[in-house]
């Protein structure tokens, strides 16, 4: 127990010690706080072209609308705001005009924070209307190259959280806050410490094994000696995330971040496809690491015995499989695999404090489609929700699409329960 | 061997899987259950029979429990179907029910209550409470009814009374404002076989009785269990210890590999071939020599000859 | 310190609006998880969608308040039977995801651009619980006694809040101390055993859920009754979370589990609240350490620390009793 309090202690002085570099930026009163913004279509040929009567929704970060700004005839807008803070700009697609869309639809809600006295820039990107007629294809299999990075980013983030259930019982409600925790870390070292991304991430995954092993030694052996029940398990890690991710929100902030290296890519033409490259080397990193996984649990004696375990803990341990050392394994594993991904969807996104409490919801989808607690089936399961996920937006508005790939875990659970790769268990 | 004489029925009876016998209460046909390759339960024709102890042997892995829990409805059968014929209420006649297709909790209305190899005490409900929760047809059970308490306060006065006479017989009436929790692992067994008499069963089914209990208990089980039959249940029971097994049963019936191998009254079971060589893992399909096979024959006779000598 | 102060707030935290909602959001949980033992991770949902079928009712169809509030109850009915009957069936832990999912499933869906005609989007929907309102009986002034001092609009919503929690908490007491309350209780302890014994066990997990479902969306109608307003992000996940605290801080399967818990809940927020802020001030001890945004946030750390540390060393709730626990090991 004594470890469990020295862990509480030293996520107290995490945010102690973080905690004033970031307030600085948000005092002292001021006045004249403003966004502003001038709404501009690029087509890929000839002028811009300012677009008139565009509607910005502009509400408080806590949902509290401040007003409405509308472009003119030069496609400005401005609205001042009550003070700084962080606040939400949500564009109408509704008012664009025909054939005129966001570059990225995405990006039709943006999170900002204005400081004292800023007249903060904001900016929507246009293009032409993505989903036009004989692009339709291109944009399908655009969406399909996105769902399949998105996908890959889910399993393997999902394949710690499907292994971690098996071996040990616990649905680890914080595990998408150990994959905000790659990200940040990444971030921290790459923007703050000004080392390339490459290393950066190489430093994430191992400070996320150490953040795992730790979590595994300080809080869930204890409990699991202790004899805590699987329940309190599960609420026991829906505190730990929520602490978690408040800690990220008051030491990282409520903004969205880019990386230094890599955010901005002219995307490569293959054919009727336009792919950034960054998410080439997702995919790629994805297969390598995936199929590393697969090696691991196939051919290496320690991922034998954690199949072993994740069979029958009680049948292992009694043929000599040191079960708690397996159980340690697969939390390094699963929370390195877990910061990786949490990197790769930094990259894929930006860097923001819940990016990985909302991933978990999918993870989740991915992970019982595949049948809960088997590897393999969380491959499967999280690329499939990636796929359908991203695809999905070309019928259901984009901000939507998070929501359809719930459904699918809904209607998975009402048709097959034990997942697709899963296996019906004896009862009683 | 048994201390009341063994019924008349079973000279009838043909020592046989599958026989037919002259009353019987619960009727199974062409019941499997696989789990992945695995047939975990291919029983092709049973009859029990009715007012008598049957008991249910078998190796580990005979597919016993899984057997026990499609019967109850705890699970589903890939295919088969198993008739009940209870007595009407009035006791002069009997009606034919089909149990396949019903949920567990029809399967005990319909007056087949069960119970579990490792017990299931409710632990943070008094005795009483457990007790009270096996009575059915309770209008208290209704969530609108709930509310008005003089709509179930009579009822619950009866079923308290019948829950107290139970409590004595089966002496935990000290107990009956304890949790449940707070019971022994033997006395947990008595009040879940006392809670299970609460649905007035006709058939009960006992998952290994006497598993985890002190032999004094077991003595004390034992008479009860015989009570039942006297009362005029019948008893189907899964029980791995063959004194038991010799003691209070009338009727054998042995699974092996989710089949049926072998049926009869205790004495005779022990010395069929099939039942040894199921016990002893010999397979058919793995030909031994004749004097292994006849040196092993021997030494599992041995063996249960040895056991019944116990009694 | 203004010791004074820092108290009144305590104490207008532990009877104020937030206490009642989450007290009423508790009572819900205890039906669930506390009596059932079922894991409703999505509790938020259920006040959400009472709170917009109230708001959708009124504000966009036109209807009268009371029915807006019929309509509320009613998706509350529909909302518990779409997540019963996928999940009841199977293992605890799959109802725990589907819950959670379909919460943040509604409120996604009530903030999405496409339903703004009808829900209004990320803004919401207000105005519409002026009948509400029209029948205060209080005259205006303000209320209360000593520190707790309110206006009539406050002191009418509070006094109809915590009418609701002493009804709904007599309702529970009798339920919970009928043959009902047993089946109930048997199922949290093991399904398997209340199945043998006759008891339709995934009928009464149905009604388990639709009933603390129920109390949920009525926690739901205090909330936007309250401030006139429904906005999707006042019912994001951590709310469900905050009445878990709520409900094991109280005690779980106790009768005034959540209405103790809200109290203690809210006080301790707010004084931990004054400090915090006290302390960080120009001339308190840690200076500019936090900014008051941040002040804010620290709040759900502390739930969720409290959350772990409840259910690491005292389940029972505070008032529990040891014993009890050790009853627990099945």
């Amino acid at each position: 127990m004594r470890r469990f309090l020295w862990l509480v202690l030293a996520l107290a002085c995490t945010v102690t010690f973080f905690g004033p570099a970031v307030a600085q930026a948000q005092e002292e009163e001021g006045a004249g706080e403003a966004v502003r913004g001038s709404i501009v279509q690029r087509p890929e040929e000839g002028e811009p072209e300012p677009v008139e009567g565009v509607e910005i929704r502009i509400s408080t970060a806590a949902g509290e609308e401040i007003g409405v700004a509308t472009s003119d005839a030069e496609g400005n807008y401005l609205l001042e705001l009550p003070g700084p803070g962080d606040y939400v700009a949500e564009l109408n697609q509704e008012s664009l005009p025909e054939g005129v869309g966001l570059t990225n639809p995405d990006r039709a809600t943006l999170e900002f924070t204005v400081a004292s006295g800023q007249q903060r820039p904001l900016l929507f990107p246009l293009g032409e209307g993505a989903a036009r007629g004989g692009r339709r294809l291109g944009a399908f299999l655009s969406l399909l190259v996105s769902g399949i990075t998105f996908g890959f980013i889910i399993a393997m983030a999902a394949v710690g959280l499907s292994l971690i259930f098996g071996t040990t019982g616990l649905v680890n409600f914080a595990h998408g806050d150990l994959v905000t925790f790659g990200a940040l870390v990444a971030w921290w070292i790459n923007v703050r410490g000004g080392i390339h991304l490459v290393p950066a991430t190489i430093l994430a995954v191992i400070v996320g094994i150490v953040g795992g092993l730790a979590l595994n030694a300080g809080l869930w052996r204890p409990l699991r000696h202790r004899g805590t029940g699987l329940i309190a398990q599960l609420v026991i890690s829906i505190g730990l995330g929520l602490a978690l991710r408040y800690i990220y929100l008051i030491v990282f902030g409520g903004r969205t971040a880019p990386y230094a290296q890599y955010a901005v890519q002219r995307g490569l033409e293959l054919g009727l496809v336009r792919v950034a490259p960054k998410d080439l080397v997702t995919i790629a990193l994805s297969i390598v690491v995936l199929v590393g996984v697969a090696l691991v649990l196939q051919k290496t004696k320690i991922g034998k015995a954690m199949r072993a375990v994740s069979d029958n803990a009680d049948l292992a341990a009694s043929s000599g499989i040191n079960v708690e050392r397996v159980i340690q394994f697969v939390w390094g594993f699963g929370a390195g695999l877990a910061a990786l991904g949490g990197v790769l969807f930094g990259l894929n996104q930006q860097v923001h404090w819940e990016m990985g409490s909302l991933l978990l919801l999918l993870m989740f989808a991915g992970v019982t489609l595949g049948g809960l607690g088997t590897a393999y089936g969380a491959l499967v399961g999280s690329l499939v929700i990636g796929i359908f996920v991203q695809t999905s937006t070309m019928i259901i508005p984009p901000e939507m699409k998070e929501v359809g790939g719930l459904l699918v875990l809904i209607l998975v659970l009402l048709v097959r329960p034990q997942g697709i790769l899963g296996r019906a268990e004896r009862v009683g | 061997m048994s201390d009341s004489l063994p019924p008349t029925w079973v000279d009838d009876v043909d020592a046989s899987p599958g026989s037919a016998k002259p009353d019987p209460v619960l009727t199974v046909d062409g019941v499997t259950r696989r789990f992945g390759g695995l047939t975990a339960v291919d029983v092709e024709h049973v009859e029990i029979q009715r007012g008598a102890i049957t008991a249910l042997i078998g190796p580990n892995g005979a597919g016993k429990t899984t057997f026990f829990n499609l019967l109850t409805g705890f699970d589903k059968p890939d295919a088969g179907s198993w008739v009940y014929r209870p007595l009407t209420a009035n006791g002069d006649g009997h009606r034919e029910q089909k149990l396949n297709h019903m949920g567990a909790h029809n399967v005990t209305r319909a007056g087949v209550v069960r119970t579990f190899q490792l017990t299931k005490a409710l632990s943070r409900l008094t005795v009483m409470d457990n007790m009270k929760l096996g009575a059915t047809g309770q209008s208290g059970e209704s969530m609108f009814k709930a509310l008005i308490r003089p709509l179930w306060r009579e009822q619950e006065r009866q079923i308290e009374k019948r829950a107290i006479s139970l409590l004595e017989r089966f002496k935990l009436i000290d107990k009956r404002d304890d949790w449940a929790g707070t019971l022994s692992g033997g006395q947990r067994k008595l009040l879940e076989m006392a809670r299970a008499l609460m649905v007035q069963p006709q058939v009960i089914m006992l998952d290994e009785p006497m598993a985890g209990v002190n032999p004094a208990l077991t003595q004390s089980l034992l008479v009860h269990v015989k009570e039942l039959r006297a009362d005029g249940m019948t008893v189907l029971f899964v029980e791995h210890d063959m004194d038991v097994v010799y003691d209070i049963s009338d009727w054998v019936i042995v699974m092996a590999e989710g089949a049926i191998i072998a049926e009869g009254v205790p004495h005779a079971i022990g010395q069929d071939r099939r039942v040894i060589d199921a016990y002893l893992g010999a397979h058919h399909d793995a030909p031994l020599t004749d004097e292994e096979e006849e040196r092993q024959f021997a030494e599992a006779q041995e063996v249960l000859e040895s056991e019944e000598q116990v009694q | 310190m203004n010791w004074e102060g820092i108290l009144g707030a305590a104490a207008r935290a532990a009877v104020g609006r937030d206490a009642v909602v989450f007290c009423l959001a508790a009572i819900g949980l205890n039906m669930h998880f506390g009596y059932t033992g079922l894991l409703n991770f999505g509790q938020a949902g259920f006040m959400a969608i009472g709170a917009y079928g109230l708001a959708v009712a009124v504000n966009t169809i036109g209807l009268p308040m009371w029915i807006g509030l019929i309509v509320g109850l009613a998706a509350a009915v529909v909302l518990a039977l779409l997540l019963g009957v996928p999940t009841l069936r199977l293992r605890a832990d799959y109802l725990a995801i589907v819950t959670i999912a379909a919460a943040e499933i509604l409120r996604l869906t009530f903030r999405s651009v496409a339903l703004r005609d009808v829900t209004g989007g990320s803004s919401g929907l207000t105005q519409f619980a002026r009948d509400f309102y029209t029948i205060n009986p209080y005259s205006s002034g303000t209320y209360g006694l000593w520190l707790v001092r309110v206006d009539e609009r406050v002191a009418w919503v509070l006094t109809v809040g915590w009418g609701l929690v002493i009804l709904l908490s007599l309702m529970m007491y009798l339920l919970m101390h009928s043959p009902w309350g047993r089946v109930i209780k048997s199922i949290r302890e093991d399904e398997d055993a209340a199945r043998s014994l006759g008891k339709n066990v995934y009928f009464y997990k149905m009604q388990s859920l639709i009933l603390g479902g129920v109390i949920g969306a009525i926690a739901g109608f205090i909330t936007s009754i309250s401030s006139q307003s429904v906005q999707p992000d006042t019912y994001s996940t951590p709310v469900t979370f905050f009445a878990y605290v709520i409900l094991i801080l109280g005690g779980t399967a106790r009768i005034f589990g959540p209405i103790a818990g809200a109290m203690i809940f809210w006080a301790l927020l707010s004084l931990t609240n004054s400090v915090l802020r006290a302390a960080v001030a120009p001339d308190g001890p840690l200076p500019g350490l936090l900014s008051g945004t941040q002040i804010g946030q620290v709040r759900f750390v502390l739930v969720g620390v409290s959350l772990m540390l409840l259910m690491i060393f005292r389940p029972q709730g505070i008032f529990g009793d040891r014993k009890e626990l050790a009853l627990d090991e099945r």
